[in-house]
């Protein structure tokens, strides 16, 4: 029942609460360059959550067998050349980002294959998207996040096993098309209006995206509120931390810079 | 090859006419993210210069030994060296800023600023016009990153860098700190941008 509660609340978290791009602004090239035409930009998101996917997927799998201490590959192959002891402690995790982005683009390659036999059609209109997607933030960050709950946390209770990987990197990609495919709808309609010589293109694209980052912000609190509600705890903790908001703005800037387990991620 | 610019040329264009954020919108990812505090932006702004001026000098010493099709890759792989030094050092010497700055710097490595100058400049030109056009480059993204981080800060908090800028009955625009800020400050300053580009090509003709 609670790795429900904790699969909900990452996947509530990752699409609509933490937005990818209304949160955590990766994926924000997509977003302002793809984003003119309703087909094109949920094609684009479906293409990100695919690839995301199989790069967490990846990622994670890399990431608890061969990088992280004590992990199985690394453990059978150092065990050839020391002790046992000294082998459960090579720590590979600074080969991290190599790793993530060589799974990536290797991911992108083989989509591209695939879709380039079985969806000719498609292929032909992606054009040159399809490869651009190796260089999307977007994909790595949710690699990245995976990461630091698997590498990055002291509690083995904590660390996250693939069901929670997947569930971020999949729901990352549904709010990523989300937030694209409203882009792109306002976008069209913004066509037939009167938009300033100055602010054509991108930079009208930027404040509306900033409003309805303000529209999402309504969001924050939400998976607080699910997991007192769906996992109470103690009435101590609760007073505590009520007695530090005295002001409003130390309350908004309290609720809105914590990630999902009340870690700051930006000051 | 006499009309391609020289190096002096390529350092001077990197900074305002071909500035990376402002003119040819590339790393927004980066710039949204960090310019919440003047503090980060300077040092991601140093970091990502770290990592251009290298990728740009490594991939110009090894230009004439990359295949058409496995060049992205190479730069890929390249910058993601030198991404990881930076944010080693980084979490070395200043181990709060590489908490605040948390996932932006390994997410250098896709930052389209530099595999972009890696494809247009550093895979074709010998080694010196490689690393001026890094530099400019990244002179020209610390120039952006500062200015969107000084709007932030200042209307955000009231202080620059620990020092008090406006009278301290300025209601903190608590918004210019958070996400939604970031966007419209972005977007707004891209339209003076864009502002000053059409008035000064209308006093020109």
């Amino acid at each position: 029942m609670d790795y429900f509660v904790d699969i909900l609340l990452i996947a509530l978290s990752a699409s609509i609460i933490n937005n990818f791009i209304f949160y955590y602004f990766v994926g924000c090239c997509p977003f302002v360059g793809v984003s003119k035409k309703v087909d094109m930009a949920f094609g684009m998101g479906c293409a990100v959550t695919f690839v995301m996917s199989i790069a967490a997927f990846l990622s994670w799998g890399i990431t608890v067998f061969v990088l992280i201490p004590g992990a199985p590959v690394s453990t059978f192959i150092a065990g050839f050349f020391t002790t046992p002891e000294a082998a459960a402690q090579i720590d590979l995790t600074v080969l991290s980002y190599i790793v993530y982005i060589f799974a990536i683009a290797s991911s992108v390659q083989f989509v591209e294959m695939y879709v380039r036999k079985f969806f000719p059609s498609l292929y032909r209109s992606f054009g040159v998207f399809l490869p651009l997607i190796t260089t999307n933030c977007a994909i790595l960050f949710a690699c990245l996040m995976i990461m630091s709950h698997v590498a990055g946390v002291d509690n083995p209770k904590e660390v996250w096993d693939l069901g929670k990987a997947m569930t971020l990197a999949l729901f990352g990609g549904i709010g990523f098309t989300i937030a694209i495919v409203i882009m792109s709808g306002i976008r069209e309609e913004l066509e037939l209006c009167d938009v300033p010589k100055p602010f054509k293109g991108a930079a009208i694209t930027l404040v509306i995206g900033g409003i309805l980052a303000i529209a999402f912000m309504g969001f924050t609190g939400v998976d607080s509120g699910i997991k007192n509600a769906l996992k109470p705890t103690p009435a101590v903790q609760e007073q505590s931390s009520e007695a530090s908001r005295n002001t409003l703005t130390q309350y908004l800037a309290d609720i809105t810079c914590k990630g999902h387990n009340g870690e700051e991620i930006l000051p | 090859m006499a009309d391609q610019p020289t190096a002096m040329e390529r350092f001077v264009q990197g900074i305002l006419p071909e500035n990376p954020v402002y003119r040819q919108l590339l790393g927004l990812c980066a710039t949204l993210a960090v310019t919440n505090g003047m503090k980060s932006a300077l040092t991601m702004a140093v970091c990502v210069a770290f990592v251009l001026v290298c990728a740009n000098v490594v991939i110009s010493l090894i230009r004439n030994l990359l295949t058409p099709h496995l060049r992205i890759v190479v730069f890929t792989l390249t910058i993601a060296t030198f991404v990881t030094v930076a944010d080693r050092v980084l979490a070395a010497y200043m181990f709060q800023m590489s908490k605040t700055l948390g996932p932006y710097i390994p997410l250098i490595i896709v930052n389209c600023i530099i595999i972009c100058r890696c494809e247009v400049c550093a895979s074709k030109q010998n080694v010196v016009i490689a690393a001026a056009d890094a530099l400019g480059q990244s002179i020209g993204f610390g120039l952006a990153l500062a200015s969107i981080a000084a709007i932030r800060e200042i209307l955000g908090t009231g202080m620059l860098m620990g020092f008090r800028v406006l009278p301290a009955f300025w209601p903190d625009w608590v918004i210019m700190v958070l996400p939604p800020g970031a966007f419209i400050t972005l977007g707004l300053l891209l339209g003076l941008v864009n502002y000053i580009d059409f008035k000064r090509e209308e006093a020109r003709k």
